[in-house]
């Protein structure tokens, strides 16, 4: 066991755990936020997607000793009151069936959208494509991207 | 307006406030289990009053309604409550939505399976809003001493027409005291309001925050966390284990090993489970947890022959080489038409084992105690899990409580939910709440997959290219995938259907569309084929079909209708491009029935590098009334995309009894990439009771794109996946 500080959606928090923890169970298990979820373990699915200076990174596959003075934003942080232009598109849309992988989607689509606020279908695609959703909203995911996109 | 009898028990029509809902036991409550938004604190009222079962009235008007099935993504979380508004007459933004627990004395058929959610819950759901409406009608009359049939409601206000009003929650409390009505008026259809009207998720915008919605993230003081380890492969037992290293881990509480199906206890059709017995890691926390699993050394010994692939496929072929002793139907003489054929077209298709593969792999939350046991966690049979945790932990199943979680996908798979037993036989052997929790790796490897089949059609056309004679053989795992009294049965006069069956250790279940999923792909590609043997246009063939059986059933047994089925080929053809030469582009079409619901889907698609890239899909369906556009667009989108994708990509194979496959860098599922560009639904309007809407839209996809692919490339795709069986880039992203 270490002692690590790490920087989530804007707090400082003091994490005693093995140094080889990835942060999925970090978020999960220790700080209690289980917004990020668990989907393959092995960075195949894109459902832990989380931003780390703000660059769509997977929680899985991220050990917390790695992490350092990085500031990390879930899905909790990523947005005060829900109105990140992502998930209020992601509503306009009624993109979620389930909804378990849409935590993921919805990170990496802002991180997307913060490199490249306009992205093209192909570049869209290609960003997303990590990302599996066994529901089948694909179609509408790459809608609420342009919606957001367009409001950005 | 019709009237019905209520056929409600007294059960059903407390008014204390112990029957607020299952959920507040384990606090999950809207209030409870999230951060309530300033706009949901606005809305709380003093006080609430139980109307009957499936709503409760707030002071101020706000109504609680609750959602008796699970939610696996189907939306009936939304769908069912929009239902019990509709009669109630209450403003749908003054609705609050909670999720009932299991509560078999109150709700019937708590179950998600079969598409059949609101089909089977459209009466009740419906009689509980207007005898709530009733009730509050008759106490406003009292009140204002005027006859109750002088009163109107909108929108949550009863009118007089002497200019008297109240709202809803101003008479809640009177009508919390009213009689239950013995016969109830329903609303004719053509006022519906709530019903019809796109309406948004109810828990969107949860979802979209990270709310704690799923059982995976269930928390509970003092839980811990179990995983299991199960044989690695289909025919291995438990033989012993050496924990000495695992056990010294940190944050490890425990190791032992279970058997959550005990012999000689009392089992039922969802007690599939190939691995009963297991062995279970408890401790503190999820990593520690999955590092002891991995520092286990397990000895397994072999029960039964581990199977390959190539052998049961052998197999399944070989049971389609010969006639069933007995055929499921049989009109008039095959023999004959085949013998006098000017034509005869045969052709076998196969689709491998494939596994659910929901994204919140399986897990569940049990807290067992001397005396009862808690659980929670996403199952699509609460029912069923409640009377097997009952029998094997020797608990009266009033002592035992099940609170439905969100479930991140279900497509058959929780319906099997022995991972419900397990966590309360650890919990109950930890002596402490626990949370099961499956890896990836776990849950792939456990079995209750759509089985592996095969089938094999032969048509007979005279010299006018009609259809004289048609045989379908099919075999599969554990069961055959023919629907013998489906269609084209009933539309041919010399017709012969054989079913054959495969045994194997490998376990199977009910995976969406179950049977329908494989055959309707087989059918109408096969169709297709034949059409054009017979130098018919495919629709216009399938149509001649129809008008057969529309003019002329053969056989009394035909489950389907045929005006309706031709209604939907019809629809799809007037909406899509079908039959414009456009350069590059291919068409395929397909129509199928099942879980009520018929389905015509065209598709178009263009070749790049190799691979099929679906532009568009047009689908046509006559699902009856639809309660929730919205979501009804939703599940025939997803269910498009899922069909598209298991038969383009997914594919389980075994090695001596090991699977092959194992997560999702060996295992494909449709990717953003590959999903269609654009998909375009169109329902049939009608006056019909809802009928299926979750499994409907996935079968017959597959064979629209099979034939498309066709039109592209001409080869006849008959295996699945058939990125493996047709020219196309391998690449696996």
């Amino acid at each position: 066991m270490a002692q690590f500080t790490i920087n989530i959606n804007g707090a400082s928090h003091q994490i005693d755990v093995a140094a080889d923890t990835p942060m999925l169970w970090v978020l999960r298990d220790h700080i209690k936020l289980v917004g990020t979820k668990y989907g393959c373990g092995i960075g195949e699915c894109g459902a832990c997607t989380i931003h780390v200076d703000g660059v769509a990174t997977r929680a899985c596959s991220l050990p917390i000793s790695v992490v350092g003075d990085s500031k990390i934003t879930t899905i909790e942080g990523l947005s005060e009151n829900n109105d990140h232009p992502v998930q209020k598109a992601w509503i306009e849309h009624d993109v979620p069936q389930c909804g378990y992988c849409q935590s993921g989607q919805i990170m990496n689509a802002a991180a997307l959208l913060e490199q490249n606020p306009s992205p093209s279908d192909t570049e869209i695609d290609t960003a997303m494509n990590g990302n599996i959703c066994r529901c089948g909203t694909y179609t509408r995911v790459k809608k609420a991207i342009k919606t957001a996109s367009s409001q950005g | 307006m019709t009237f019905f009898k209520t056929n409600y028990n007294r059960r059903s029509f407390l008014k204390s406030s112990a029957a607020a809902g299952g959920g507040m036991l384990l606090g999950f409550s809207w209030l409870a289990s999230c951060t309530p938004t300033d706009e949901q604190l606005a809305q709380i009222p003093e006080e609430w009053f139980n109307i009957n079962a499936f709503l409760k009235i707030g002071d101020n008007g706000i109504v609680t309604i609750m959602s008796p099935n699970p939610e696996i993504g189907q939306n009936v979380k939304t769908a069912m409550p929009m239902i019990v508004a509709e009669e109630l007459d209450v403003d749908w933004s003054n609705v609050v939505v909670e999720q009932a627990g299991l509560d078999t004395a109150k709700y019937k058929r708590q179950l998600a399976g079969g598409s059949q959610s609101i089909r089977q819950g459209w009466q009740s759901l419906r009689m509980a809003g207007a005898t709530a409406r009733r009730m509050l009608l008759e106490a406003a009359a009292k009140e204002w001493n005027v006859p109750v049939a002088e009163l109107t409601t909108s929108k949550g206000i009863i009118s007089h027409p002497s200019g008297k009003t109240a709202g809803y929650g101003d008479m809640a409390s009177a009508a919390a005291q009213v009689p239950v009505p013995e016969g109830i008026e329903l609303k004719d259809t053509k006022d519906f309001k709530i019903i019809g009207t796109p309406t948004k998720n109810v828990d969107g915008p949860k979802i979209t925050k990270g709310e704690p919605l799923f059982g995976l993230d269930y928390q509970k003081e003092g839980m811990l966390i179990a995983m299991i380890v199960h044989p690695p492969s289909f025919g291995m037992k438990l033989k012993s284990f050496d924990d000495t290293t695992a056990r010294a881990m940190p944050g490890i509480k425990d190791i032992f090993t279970i058997d959550s199906l005990p012999e000689g206890v009392e089992s039922q059709w969802s007690d599939v489970n190939a691995f009963p017995q297991l062995v279970a890691v408890v401790g503190n926390s999820t990593w520690e947890v999955m590092k002891a699993k991995k520092a286990l050394i397990v000895e397994w010994e072999v029960n039964t022959k581990g199977e390959n692939t190539v052998e049961y496929k052998k197999g399944l072929t070989k049971l389609i080489e010969k006639s069933a002793e007995e055929p499921a139907r049989k009109d008039g003489s095959p023999e004959e038409a085949f013998k006098n054929a000017s034509k005869i077209i045969e052709k076998t298709y196969s689709a491998p084992f494939i596994a659910h593969n929901t994204m919140e792999p399986m897990n569940f939350f049990a807290h067992v105690s001397a005396d009862k046991a808690e659980l929670a966690g996403p199952v699509q049979t609460p029912e069923y899990l409640s009377k097997t945790v009952s029998n094997v932990l020797g608990l009266p199943e009033e002592k035992i409580s099940i609170m439905m979680t969100r479930m991140g996908g279900g497509f058959g798979r929780r319906l099997y939910g022995h991972f419900g037993v397990e966590a309360a036989v650890i919990s109950k052997k930890a002596n402490a709440p626990v949370k099961l929790i499956y890896t990836r790796e776990d849950d792939m490897t456990q079995g209750t997959y759509r089985p592996a089949y095969e089938v094999k059609y032969s048509a007979a056309l005279d010299e006018n290219n009609n259809l004289t004679g048609f045989k379908v053989n099919g075999a599969g795992i554990h069961e055959s995938p023919v629907f013998e009294n489906r269609f084209p049965a009933g539309t041919v006069n010399n017709y012969v259907a054989d079913k054959h069956t495969l045994d194997s250790n490998i376990s199977t279940g009910a995976w969406r569309a179950p049977r329908s999923n494989f055959i309707a792909c087989a059918e109408q590609s096969f169709l297709d084929e034949v059409a054009e043997a017979a130098g018919k246009d495919p629709i216009e063939f399938r149509l001649e079909l129809f008008n057969n059986a529309i003019a002329n059933p053969v056989g009394e047994d035909n489950d389907y209708d045929a005006e309706r089925y031709a209604g939907v080929l019809k629809l799809v053809k007037e909406k899509s491009n079908w039959g414009t030469k456009r350069e590059g582009v291919y068409s395929g079409v397909s129509a199928y029935y099942c879980h009520n619901s018929y389905v015509a889907q065209i598709i178009d698609l263009v070749m790049e590098n190799g691979q099929p890239k679906v532009q568009k899909v047009w689908c046509a369906i006559d699902c009856g009334i639809v309660v929730n556009p919205e979501g009804a667009l939703n599940q025939i989108e997803g269910g498009i995309i899922d069909g598209i994708g298991h038969a383009m990509y997914s594919n389980m194979t075994f090695t001596d009894g090991v699977p092959d496959q194992n997560n999702f860098n060996n295992y494909r599922l449709i990717r953003h990439k590959e999903a269609p560009v654009e998909i375009e639904s169109f329902f049939v309007k009608s006056d019909i009771d809802p009928t299926g809407l979750g499994e409907p839209s996935l079968p017959p996809v597959a064979a629209a794109l099979s034939n498309a692919i066709y039109a592209a490339t001409g080869t006849r795709v008959t295996q699945q996946p058939f990125v493996d069986n047709v020219n196309l880039d391998k690449s696996t992203l």
